[in-house]
């Protein structure tokens, strides 16, 4: 197939930054570290109804090596940590975290001896969703958000993120 | 119904037993712990008390013999249940009952894991719920319930064997039972096939498993010590949280076990919305289970018919209902936070009758087709026998051709008005438990229906100002009303001393609370006793000698929910 390279209009110029972010934001694979009660919402995004798919996050990876966006769904329990540690450590670059529900971000209404007080004490998060759990709704919105946030990265974004978190 | 056992007790063990007592009409008899296995052993093979439905530690601080350990037993023949208590002190031991009942083992280890109280001759008394790296014992009164441990590194189930490398069989190594034949794989917590937290650890000859150990508490998220923090009406959004799936089965139950220790008895109309949002909770459960079960054995297009009738029963009953998807909320200690919406009774019969073309399509899917036949009969079959002994209750029992239902047996909330069948299944393998759930959808639309009929205006709450807040009007317009108010808000509501088991019919078979109070509006023990813990408890045993893939499939139909085996 010839592209006839006279003529402008059968070319495009951008940046590589936004034109490979462009990429990324519409494909985040997603990896549901569903533990309670929010991974049923979680099944509720995924479902017909609320049909995920069109935002480009159906492919549901239950493998840190393949997917790009960790999903923390439910409570983190002391038991859980040295597990979700290491999910997220195997997973490649880049890499982004959504904490999903009360529970994943603050501990939720379980302040008590076996209850982590937020993940963001282990790992680096995203985005919080706020909620007990959140709707699907609310899901479906931070994941935009995220994509909004992808966009606007730069290449290497979540090596940056974690020199940040080291400083 | 109880007393006939208490006597025959008396007859047989004299003066061995110490007291008798009776509170809100069950009876308990306190035995010295060495005549525990004897007494147990007489009122399994002499009473025909089959199954030991729980083992429930408490804690008096006060107390010499400062634990008290409460074996609640049932005769599921004689519709009896008796509660043998044992006394004992801080450092001294009891005899395991574990070679009487099944259900034991696992439920020791959780008192022994949350209280410190050794079982002597237990075959595994390690922790169950808190991890192994945790130092005291959490429910103890004078654990500080803020007080969290981290854990390093997770524990190893099976003692490694030398394996080569992930190689199913070292073609230079001979023989049968060699272990260099043999792989250990680790499933879980974080396993899309385990629906939830859990994990198992199999040793696996080719894809055949050899060992199975499994291991839980990955959600343990200290419901009982929450709520011995908490009012009796706090612990209500606590409740939504056990089975996440049907949390309005599980506030309706734990209403009406406090309820039974306060003597009170809710109002006609609550009781019946209370029996049609329950049934409204078991079809979404039922539902989820099977969905989640098929796509498991590869039936993809099942979970779309099903999961889009509960998303429906969602969007158009639960949450004008009660404001939230999944953590309802809705009973109260007297009655329920409020009415029905308009429109109700429409908006159910239109999902009934949805849900009814979705169970004709899913069971023409599956009925005879020949994978799912393959993958389900004579797999994972559990006698009846056996099925007692691990507690089963629930469909998981009942697939074995056992009718025993809370709803039946003891009824509740009404149920004796309403006319309903039990299914029942044969074999007790992984298809008969599908299909005793399907039944039972059709089932509760019926008893629905019935409960629709005979909706009549009421009152839903108790008219009773020491239990039930009072009305808006009173609040802002009289000082009686305010104080009324604030003192059951900050005091909670005064329940008296003594102690009360309530049970119902859960999702996944009996639902029991055990409530201990001691005066004060705080609970003094809340044990819940979910169905999935003994349940899972027989695991192990029933995926040992199996295929790896069957396992998946025994796990998605004996339908484990973390929340409720976890606490
Ligand atoms: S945030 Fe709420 S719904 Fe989500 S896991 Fe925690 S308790 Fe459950």
């Amino acid at each position: 197939m010839a592209v006839a390279l006279d003529n402008p209009s059968n070319f495009m110029t951008t940046r590589l930054r936004q034109a490979v972010n462009w990429g990324r934001k519409y494909s985040l694979w997603p990896l549901p570290f569903g533990t309670a009660c929010c991974a049923i919402e979680f099944m509720s995004t995924v479902s017909s109804y609320n049909d995920i798919s069109r935002f480009g996050a159906e492919a549901v990876r239950f493998s840190p090596r393949q997917s790009d966006l960790l999903l923390v769904a439910g409570t983190i329990s002391y038991k859980q940590v040295p597990i979700l540690k290491t999910i997220y450590a195997q997973m490649c670059e880049p890499k982004w975290v959504i904490s999903m529900g009360a529970c994943a971000s603050t501990g939720g209404f379980y302040n008590n001896y076996s209850t982590l007080q937020g993940i963001d004490k282990i790992i680096p998060v995203d985005y919080y969703v706020a909620g007990c759990p959140p709707t699907p709704e609310n899901l479906l919105s931070a994941l935009v958000s995220l994509q909004d946030r992808v966009q606007n990265e730069g290449l290497v974004p979540s090596a940056e993120r974690h020199q940040q978190v080291i400083r | 119904m109880s007393q006939k056992l208490v006597d025959s007790l008396k007859s047989e063990f004299g003066d061995k037993i110490v007291s008798v007592n009776n509170s809100c009409g069950d009876e308990s008899v306190l035995v010295p712990g060495d005549s525990l296995p004897a007494v147990l052993k007489y009122l399994k093979e002499s009473e025909s008390c089959e199954q030991l439905t729980d083992v429930i530690g408490v804690d008096y601080p006060e107390r010499t013999e400062r634990f008290e350990v409460n074996y609640l037993l049932r005769s599921i023949a004689n519709k009896s249940r008796i509660n043998v208590k044992v006394a004992v002190e801080e450092g001294m031991d009891i005899p395991t009952v574990s070679d009487i009942y099944k259900s034991a083992n696992w439920a020791e280890r959780e008192v022994f894991d949350l209280y410190g109280v050794k079982f002597r001759n237990h075959p595994d008394l390690r922790r169950i719920l808190c991890h192994h790296e945790f130092e005291g014992h959490a429910l103890r009164k004078d654990y500080p319930i803020e007080q969290g441990q981290f854990l390093s590194t997770p524990e190893k189930l099976i003692d490694d064997i030398e394996y080569h490398g992930g190689a199913f069989r070292a073609d230079e190594v001979e023989g049968e039972d060699n272990p260099f034949d043999l792989l250990n794989v680790n499933i879980g917590p974080s396993h899309p096939a385990t629906h939830g937290a859990l994990r198992i650890e199999v040793q696996l000859d080719g894809e055949t498993i050899v060992k199975a150990k499994s291991e839980i508490g990955y959600l343990h998220r200290c419901f009982e010590k929450e709520a011995e923090d908490h009012t009796w009406s706090q612990v209500m959004p606590y409740t939504d949280r056990l089975n996440y799936v049907s949390s309005m089965l599980n506030n309706c139950i734990y209403a009406s076990s406090v309820e039974k220790l306060l003597g009170v008895e809710v109002p006609q109309r609550a009781q019946i919305i209370r029996v049609i949002v329950s049934e409204l909770s078991r079809i979404i459960d039922h539902l989820v289970c099977i969905c989640a079960n098929l796509v498991d054995i590869g039936a993809l297009t099942n979970y779309w018919y099903f999961y889009n009738i509960r998303e429906g029963i969602y969007y158009d009953i639960i949450e004008p209902l009660c404001g939230s998807r999944l953590t309802t909320n809705f009973a109260r200690i007297g009655g329920l936070s409020h009415d029905l919406f308009d429109g109700f009774e429409d908006a159910v019969e239109k999902h009934l009758q949805k849900m009814e073309v979705a169970i004709k399509e899913v069971t023409g899917l599956i009925a005879r087709n020949r994978i799912f036949l393959d993958r389900t009969v004579d797999v994972g079959v559990l006698t009846t026998d056996e099925a007692l002994s691990y507690g089963y209750t629930g469909p998981c029992l009942r697939a074995t051709g056992l009718d025993y239902d809370v709803r039946k047996h003891a009824p509740y909330s009404g149920y004796e008005d309403y006319k309903f069948d039990v299914p029942i299944g044969e074999n007790g393998d992984t298809r008969d438990r599908i299909m005793v759930r399907m039944e039972e959808m059709y089932q509760s639309a019926s008893i629905i229906r019935q409960g629709i009929q005979k909706l009549t205006p009421g009152p839903i709450a108790l008219d009773n100002a020491s239990v039930s807040l009072p009305p808006k009007e009173s609040v802002y317009g009289s000082i009686e009303g305010v104080m009324n108010q604030f003192k059951l808000i900050s005091e909670g509501i005064k329940v008296p001393a003594g102690e009360a088991y309530g049970y119902g019919e859960g999702a996944n078979g009996e639902l029991g609370f055990f409530c201990v109070s001691d005066g004060t509006g705080q609970p003094h023990r809340l044990k819940v006793r979910p169905p999935c813990f003994p349940i899972f408890s027989a695991f192990d045993e029933i995926i040992e000698g199996l295929m790896i893939a069957d396992a998946i499939a025994i796990l998605g139909s004996i339908n484990i929910i973390a929340g409720e085996l976890d606490r």
